[in-house]
């Protein structure tokens, strides 16, 4: 089961990453990422960089724009370029291509994740110098956790968008609807009666930094595993040919 | 494994109110090439969708190199290959890394890999531009590849859904002697759909008709062949009117004067009788029998004939 999952990530960065096509705007767009996060945003920042949290959260799901084009083109793409259905017709059992086509995305946009960190900590190093400096041990797990959780997520609902479009284009524009949700999601508070509000917002002043993430890496827990099961659920062959 | 490489029995499958397949009872020896022969919307893409458990029938059953479509789809998978309506390559990776990316999925090792590979694209004529993304090939050259895909992981039954459509005539002609040799080569069981009579007539041992979902008829091409009624021709002298009452009431046959000159008669002949008794009925009654000519009736004339009689039917 593992070898075929592996299988299906290698042919999806196969596609991603060396064909002709694809594949120079691939590594452009990932260069470009890797410069602002690991170079040009540590520098603005400063020292500040390894302490402030929330710094670090507004940029850390920044690599998920590289995964959208991807997940999108799961499916629908296949579908479109007729491919699906040979895909189908091999002897892969349908969780390893369903976790195939999802981890090739996370993997990709976390690890550029990972590596600006990296690359955030050797820009830092070099520009000021003195002792070395580094993230401390919970910060930079909380950080890792935080991107591999919020690409999880995405990739998981481009997926799921992908699965039953005719075409990348259309999944697309179902996962652009999804992530206006998503977006516009924190202005539904104010529709909410105004003593709930007061609860809420004194609830939330209340916390302290941790139980903040604590409590956003749980719900991204949550929901990665639900929208994954929601995709385990409308993968089916039959279901997918129907389109 | 049975004798038979797919056996159906009753098998359907409807889309809403339309029939796609209908009751379709049918058994295809192993190690055969079957040819699966229909008008475009008779039915054959569906039927392939069901033979690989891509598609659940409505109702019946079948079992594909004995196994279940409907519950052992995944083992069936496995041990067939397949050419479906699209070619189904990856046409942004080259040759070599479609092939490299099925032969991963079914699980061969490395080495075994890379050789298979390398015998297939050889032998194809592709070796020297497997580096090539395929989306520059010619539609010739990616019908051979997805041929090679198809027989990567050596399937014991290899479905193809009508290979040679949009092939210019050269190039459908190599792709059919290529199947043919590597058929016998890898002796599997091909099962092909196609709407080219004269194709299956070359190629298939056995075949079916099917229209509207529904099975016409089965057998090699011969046999169906001979089910039809193909005039016989005779070219004689002395042929009286007393004789030509006397022949059509001896052997229930129709005797028609054929335009061509004097003496020339075109007799219909039923699906078992043979020249032989008609001939010496005539030379035994005094008339001269110049020339007997059997017509020949190919498949394509018993495909429309079938076709058209079951449209009278309904
Ligand atoms: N997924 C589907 N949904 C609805 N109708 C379908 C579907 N697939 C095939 N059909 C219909 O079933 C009939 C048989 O189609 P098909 O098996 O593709 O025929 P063939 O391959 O012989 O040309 C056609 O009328 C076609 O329109
Ligand atoms: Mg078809």
């Amino acid at each position: 089961m593992l070898n075929d999952v592996y299988t299906m990530i290698w042919k999806e960065w196969r596609e991603l990453f060396t064909s002709r096509a694809v594949g120079r705007g691939t590594l452009l767009s990932t260069l470009i990422i890797l410069g602002i996060l690991g170079v040009f945003l540590p520098l603005q920042v400063g020292a500040e960089w390894f302490t402030q949290p929330l710094t670090l959260m507004v940029w850390a799901w920044m690599p998920i724009f590289l995964t959208l084009g991807m997940v999108t083109d799961s499916f629908a793409g296949e579908r479109e370029r007729h491919t699906l259905e040979t895909l189908l017709a091999t002897r892969l059992p349908d969780a390893a291509i369903l976790l195939g086509k999802v981890l090739a995305a996370v993997l990709y946009g976390w690890g550029v994740a990972v590596l600006s960190l990296l690359l955030a900590a050797l820009t830092l190093n070099l520009s000021l110098g003195g002792g070395p400096r580094f993230y401390t041990p919970p910060f930079f797990a909380t950080a890792l956790g935080f991107s591999l959780l919020s690409t999880g997520l995405f990739a998981g609902l481009g997926v799921l968008a992908s699965l039953r479009a005719a075409t990348a284009r259309q999944a697309y524009q179902r996962l652009s609807l999804i992530l206006l949700v998503f977006y516009f999601l924190p202005f539904g508070v104010q529709f909410l009666p105004a003593d709930w509000r007061l609860t809420i917002l004194g609830a939330l002043m209340r916390l302290d930094l941790t139980s903040v993430m604590a409590g956003v890496m749980g719900a991204l827990l949550v929901f990665n595993l639900a929208v994954l099961s929601l995709c385990f659920r409308r993968f089916q062959r039959a279901r997918l040919l129907l389109d | 494994m049975s004798q038979y490489a797919i056996r159906t029995e009753h098998l359907s499958r409807a889309f809403g109110a339309l029939r796609a397949v209908e009751d379709l009872t049918l058994e295809v020896p192993a190690g055969i090439l079957f040819g699966f022969l229909g008008p475009n919307g008779a039915g054959k893409t569906t039927t392939i969708r069901l033979l690989l458990g891509l598609l659940p029938p409505t109702a019946g059953t079948a079992f594909v190199l004995g196994y279940d479509v409907r519950t052992q789809a995944n083992a069936i998978r496995a041990r067939c290959g397949a050419l479906l309506e699209h070619a189904g390559l990856y046409e942004r990776l080259s040759a070599a890394d479609n092939l490299e990316f099925f032969g991963r999925v079914a699980r061969l090792p490395r080495d075994e890999r890379q050789a298979r590979i390398r015998q297939l694209l050889t032998d194809l004529g592709l070796w020297e531009r497997r580096g090539e993304p395929v989306v520059t090939w010619s539609r010739g050259m990616k019908q051979k590849l997805a041929i090679a895909r198809a027989l990567l992981h050596r399937p014991d039954l290899l479905f193809l859904d009508e290979p040679t459509a949009g092939l210019d005539a050269v190039s459908a002609a190599a792709l059919r002697e290529d199947l043919v040799r590597l058929a016998r080569q890898e002796g599997i069981t091909i099962f092909l759909t196609t709407h080219n009579l004269s194709e299956a007539e070359r190629l298939c041992q056995q075949v079916a008709v099917i229209r509207e979902g529904r099975l016409l008829a089965v057998g090699s091409p011969e046999a169906l062949r001979r089910q039809r009624r193909a005039p016989v021709h005779l070219v004689t002298s002395g042929l009286t009117p007393a004789v030509l009452e006397g022949l059509r009431a001896t052997f229930g046959v129709e005797v028609i004067q054929s335009g061509e000159a004097d003496g020339h008669w075109a007799v219909n002949l039923g699906p078992q009788q043979s020249v032989a008794p008609l001939v010496a009925y005539l030379v035994q009654h005094g008339v001269a029998v110049e020339e007997v000519r059997r017509e020949h009736v190919s498949l394509e004339e018993v495909f429309l004939s079938l076709v058209q009689e079951n449209e009278h039917a309904e």
